[in-house]
């Protein structure tokens, strides 16, 4: 949950970051590029398309979540934070495990402690409507802290005078 | 990620509280009291730690 103590300037600088990826080592780049803005005060917001929702799913973890037969079956693959590949050299899931080990062992945030602190210091989630309709997910299926469904008009609406990245 | 981890701690904090927070030398220790005063607190000190190469620096909210 957003830390309220945490106030932005309105005079703010701005990052968005369009979240396509559902690699562990993109949503890696994407949360401690969020967080790290967040940080030092710019306005932050994620959009999560595609395989990127998989990170703002409730059920983090393989589960039938979807409306529809074939939905329903890229979310048992498509299976969360917890079995995000990573993008190259996954080794049959075997590196996101190493890799995990060599962050906590480095004293680096894991991906999960990263997802955290953007929830704490109040970057802005948002999921796509489009992919969203395609998988047949429903808000209900996301985390909480996802403050909106959006369109590409509303996302780049709300991104103007900013940066916009897309990972 | 330092500053990302003493910003969270330093917002569950009161006003007027410090936090202690053990950097090593190098990006860590350059950025975090850099950033901590750009975001409006107050660096009350930096001194070398225990442990060669880190440093512990106290912050007040």
């Amino acid at each position: 949950m957003a830390n309220p103590e945490i106030k932005l300037d309105p005079n703010t600088k701005k990052l968005s970051l369009i979240g396509f990826s559902g690699d562990f080592d993109k949503l890696v780049a994407i949360f401690t590029l969020a967080t790290g803005a967040a940080a030092v005060g710019y306005e932050v917001n994620v959009f999560f398309t595609f395989w990127g929702l998989d990170a703002i799913k409730i059920k983090q973890g393989r589960s039938a979540v979807g409306k529809g037969f074939l939905p329903k079956v890229f979310g048992v693959f498509m299976g969360g934070l917890k079995s995000a590949p990573v993008s190259r050299l996954n080794f049959g899931g075997i590196s996101p495990k190493i890799f995990r080990y060599l962050m906590r062992k480095n004293n680096v945030a894991t991906l999960e402690e990263l997802v955290e602190a953007a929830k704490e210091l109040g970057v802005n989630f948002y999921a796509c409507e489009m992919a969203m309709h395609i998988l047949g997910i429903q808000k209900s299926d996301l985390i909480p802290e996802v403050k909106d469904i959006l369109g590409v008009a509303s996302f780049l609406k709300l991104s103007e005078d900013g940066q916009t990245l897309f990972i | 990620m330092t500053f990302v981890k003493t910003k969270i701690e330093l917002s569950r904090l009161k006003h007027g509280d410090t936090l202690e927070v053990l950097l090593t030398e190098g990006e860590p220790l350059e950025n975090v009291p850099r950033s901590s005063i750009e975001q409006g607190f107050t660096v009350l000190s930096i001194n070398e730690a225990e442990v060669k190469g880190t440093h512990l620096v106290v912050i007040q909210k």
